[in-house]
């Protein structure tokens, strides 16, 4: 199946009852699957005026309790944020399957990377965080979107996918569960579905009095210290003890990493690669677990950007071990070759620095 | 016999009602509530018609008008 | 023998008894009224949300006594179809002024409303911003005096008003559009049979429901509340005509 179109069926099967969406390049296929797929499952399909209506669209819909998902791509992401910010203050749980393409701005159509920080630090205003994965094939997409319906509803939080434009044009063979299965959740009486036999309920985001304003915030720092705590996940590739370098690679650069990793094993040259599959909450403990190890000389993150995740690395190991970077942008994707060629460069100039250490 | 009851808590003295009345029997007390507002009176229930115009134009749902006896209906409400 | 006493005028259920925000004489609690008194008559109020803007009515959701939404500035529409396509039994409307309706929430609006999306609208026009101090709103009249226009509106730079209703009727799929006001009793008598008449549409789920009360600002205008009931019959009616401008029934070409 098509990336956009498994992801978009994953959807359904998790329960996923109202879709809004725009056209935007590379996900429109998403939109096309739904439009005809929606109905059948008995749900709501709606093309919006702009991601801006989207947005709130998604705000409206996960205040009756339903569930909740739409699909864009970086520009229209932007949009969205203003929505996705009053959702997180306002506790309501949705799914947001970002489609990256090359920016800022208009940018290109061509997949990126280049929005991490806009998921994973913020992007709109106010204490908030969204809960982010980031898959690097189409079955883990589809997984990774069955889990974030149950995670959304469990943090009553919005929580993104970011899928480089390639996971959703690919078509890989892809195998979907029987029966969606998930563990229990509390039942939604924050939903607004009516004053009968009850006091009437808002949903807001708007505490003019900062004391309760400081509240409702460290009500949501207190979900995302559990996220941070309970949700880190991520993958090692031939991480063994003969490792020289560890790759910090995340989405479909990690898969051209893998095929890097194993044609330096050919060449006799052992490299491991830490893939973090949550981006928020970052995997931070394994990693500075693994980029500790005695046997790794050095750090090299791959993204398709100028250096985002980057940052992450850089905070999570510090000055403790040497971190290199290879990106390219604008659209273009790293081939097995250039990414080679880096860590050659990294093993000669580790190499020639450890000769120069000796002498000295 | 109509009766209007002016809620003083809420009365936030603007006068509509004072306009409105078609018996000119309402008028703004030289004492002020505790929010500080003069607020409201009829000065002659006698006159009173049980219209509703004032509790109509209330922006404050401040009057209640309730009645016994014959009540003409001035207009359907 | 004592006779029984009727009440003839009382609360509304769906309109809480906290005093409001509001200013003495703003119309805004005369609409909220209204609102309550269609929701009480049609038996609505257990299953209804109402969506809150920004502006003045930020804080309507303390007034109502029913489920309520408060929406991004200018997005109540978006929040409204959201919801009602999600829950097409449950009864929506949103609640807003100049700036959130005809200002940031013009797309909104006009494609809520073209897509026949049938929830209701009560769009409160008083020709400016109360909230943030009286500034210049799309529907501030030509020469209006606000703090951002101190010379009053010069339609040479800033155009003139928009006409909503009419912006609204003009869209081929059918909708419900009245244009009401609340200065005087015979106005609100009149306004009340509007609201409930858009409700009546949601009811029958119709089409999109919209009602535009011209309403007066007195704290912005600069005027005492019963100046400003005169000024909006002196000088907004003229640009704002009220009256009916589109039913569902008419015919489509």
């Amino acid at each position: 199946m098509k990336g956009n179109e498994a992801i978009a069926e994953a959807a359904i099967r998790a329960g996923a009852h109202s879709y809004f969406c725009y056209p935007i390049t590379p996900q429109t296929e998403v939109a096309e699957y739904m439009s005809k797929r929606m109905p059948e499952a008995g749900g709501v399909f709606l093309q919006a005026e702009s991601e801006v209506a989207v947005g709130n669209m998604l705000f409206g819909a996960a205040s009756t309790g339903k569930r909740v998902f739409t699909s864009s791509s970086s520009p229209g992401i932007s949009l969205m944020q203003e929505a996705i910010s009053y959702m997180a203050g306002a506790q309501l749980p949705c799914v947001i399957l970002n489609v990256m393409r090359g920016g800022p701005g208009l940018g290109g159509i061509l997949p990126a990377q280049s929005d991490y920080l806009q998921a994973t630090k913020g992007g709109g205003h106010g204490d908030y965080r969204v809960l982010v994965v980031a898959p690097s094939s189409v079955q883990e997409a589809v997984d990774l979107t069955m889990l974030c319906f149950h995670l959304a509803d469990k943090y009553r939080n919005p929580v993104m996918i970011i899928a480089d434009g390639m996971i959703g044009q690919m078509m890989e063979p892809v195998e979907f569960p029987e029966k969606y299965e998930e563990p229990p959740l509390p039942p939604k009486d924050w939903a607004a579905t009516g004053a009968k036999g009850r006091d009437p309920l808002i949903v807001k985001s708007l505490y003019l009095d900062p004391y309760s304003l400081e509240d409702n915030s460290v009500i949501l720092h207190r979900k995302y210290q559990q996220m941070i705590k309970e949700e880190p996940r991520f993958e090692l590739y031939k991480v063994k003890p003969g490792n020289r370098i560890l790759i910090v690679s995340y989405g479909t650069m990690a898969r051209i990493c893998q095929t890097v990793i194993d044609e330096l094993e050919a060449e006799g040259i052992s490299v491991g690669l830490f893939r973090p599959i949550t981006v928020f909450p970052y995997p931070e403990e394994a990693l500075r677990k693994e980029a500790l190890k005695k046997n790794i000389e050095s750090i090299l993150t791959v993204e398709m950007s100028m250096g985002q995740m980057l940052e992450d690395v850089q905070r999570v190991i510090a000055r403790a071990k040497p971190i290199r970077f290879f990106g390219r942008t604008g659209g273009i994707v790293p081939t097995p070759d250039e990414v080679k060629d880096q860590i050659k460069n990294m093993i000669r100039s580790e190499s020639a620095g450890k000769k120069r250490r000796k002498k000295g | 016999m109509p009766r209007v009851t002016i809620d003083k808590n809420h009365c936030k003295g603007c006068e509509l009602c004072v306009q409105a009345c078609p018996q000119k029997i309402l008028s703004m007390s030289k004492d002020i509530t505790v929010r500080g507002y003069f607020y409201a009176r009829m000065h002659d229930p006698s006159r009173c018609i049980g219209c509703r115009i004032c509790a109509v134009v209330c922006p404050d749902v401040a009057i209640a008008v309730d009645t016994h006896g014959t009540q003409f209906v001035l207009f359907d409400y | 023998m004592a006779a029984q006493e009727t009440t003839i005028f009382s609360r509304p259920v769906a309109l809480r008894e906290t005093v409001t925000h509001y200013c003495p004489g703003c119309t805004h609690g005369v609409i909220h009224r209204l609102v309550a008194e269609a929701l009480d008559d049609l038996g609505l109020r257990q299953r209804t949300v109402g969506v809150a803007p920004v502006g003045c009515s930020v804080l309507a959701y303390n007034y109502f006594n029913c489920d309520f939404l408060e929406a991004p500035h200018g997005r109540a529409p978006a929040l409204a179809t959201g919801y009602k396509r999600s829950r097409p039994e449950m009864i929506v409307f949103t609640y807003q002024g100049d700036g959130d309706l005809a200002s940031i929430g013009m797309s909104e609006i006009v494609h809520a409303a073209n897509r026949g999306e049938k929830f209701t609208t009560i769009f409160v026009n008083n020709a400016i911003y109360g909230m943030t101090g009286g500034q210049m709103a799309p529907t501030t009249l030509s020469g209006q005096v606000t703090t951002t226009c101190p010379a009053g509106r010069d339609v040479a730079q800033t155009g003139y008003p928009i006409r909503v209703s009419e912006l609204l009727s003009a869209l081929v799929t059918p909708n419900y559009i009245e244009r009401v006001a609340v200065h005087t009793p015979p106005h609100i008598i009149r306004a009340k049979r509007a609201i409930r008449k858009a409700f009546e549409y949601q009811v029958a789920g119709r089409c999109f429901s919209m009602v535009e009360v011209v309403s007066t600002c007195p704290t912005n205008w600069g005027m005492t509340p019963t100046d400003a009931t005169k000024w909006l019959e002196d000088s907004m009616l003229k640009f704002y005509p009220l009256g009916c401008y589109s039913t569902p029934d008419r015919e489509v070409d």
